[in-house]
């Protein structure tokens, strides 16, 4: 357990948050996608405060607490554009809107 | 040697769980293979010696976030017994580009010069509280009312119904204030 190995399995866990947002359709999954990002983010913090010092573990907590508040107005907004438009298929949900 | 193999297999499992939910198909599935990674990413936090980050990873996000996602997944799908499809499209594309960020970030990594390895000191909780609350007051301050914010914020969008068209009320909205106005 390196720095440089933590930080390679956080790239890649954030890379793969990337792939998800970029190739899924439906809202929620895109929305597991950033969550998948924002959690390798923090990992890379933690493990650059183990290895170097510092305050990345503060940092964390305030990513972390960003990251509750983002998904609670996230589901809020794909709940309503359920209601809406009766889709969470973002392509169908903006068809639906013409 | 046996935190290494523990390292690799716990990074491992975070990994894979990651790309299932990338990867698959059914919606609830990718959530709880979402907690599974986050769960590991939460041993990752013990192991770097960061325990309070251990528990606050569990507790917020396990407990709460995987569970909101839950439920924002049953209360927006279709439920006709059968799982909650979630497809994906132009899979070579997304391959291209996050693969494409994952070689630059990664020979970025190897080839700099990450610093000298001096002997980390890592905080106690006590010390994490003390930052929190002393050195990082305002921003500590600030995040709560963030987090207000956001709770009205969601209760507000996530009140507001579609409007009738006819009587641009709530759709039903009518109806239940004259069945709860009829009862005794």
């Amino acid at each position: 357990m390196t720095l440089t190995t933590c930080l390679l399995l956080a790239i890649a866990l954030f890379c793969t948050g990337l792939y998800g947002l970029l190739t899924r359709r439906h809202a929620i999954a895109m929305l597991l996608s950033i969550e998948l990002m924002a959690n390798a983010a923090n990992l890379s913090f933690a493990s650059m405060a183990y290895f170097r010092g510092g305050g990345g573990q503060t940092f964390v907590l305030f990513a972390l607490a960003i990251t509750v508040a983002e998904v609670a107005v996230g589901l809020a907004l794909i709940l309503l554009m359920y209601r809406r438009y009766g889709d969470t298929v973002l392509d169908l949900a903006s068809e639906a809107q013409r | 040697m046996s935190e290494t193999v523990g390292f690799w297999l716990v990074a491992l499992a975070t990994l894979a769980a990651g790309i299932q939910v990338v990867r698959g198909q059914n919606l609830i599935r990718a959530v709880l293979w979402l907690a599974l990674s986050l769960l590991g990413t939460a041993v990752l936090y013990a192991m770097l010696q960061a325990p309070f980050l251990a528990g606050v990873q569990v507790l917020t996000y396990i407990g709460g976030v995987v569970t909101l996602l839950v439920f924002g997944v049953m209360v927006t799908g279709r439920h006709q017994g059968g799982p909650i499809v979630a497809d994906s499209i132009e899979p070579v594309r997304g391959l291209l580009v996050a693969g494409g960020l994952f070689v630059l970030l990664a020979g970025a990594t190897l080839t700099s010069d990450l610093g000298v390895a001096n002997a980390p000191r890592v905080p106690t909780t006590a010390q994490l509280g003390a930052s929190l609350l002393v050195e990082h007051l305002v921003a500590f301050e600030l995040l709560s009312v963030l987090l207000l914010a956001a709770i009205v914020g969601a209760v507000v969008i996530a009140r507001r119904a579609d409007p009738d068209p006819a009587t641009r009320r709530e759709p039903g909205a009518l109806a239940a204030l004259r069945t709860r106005a009829s009862r005794p």
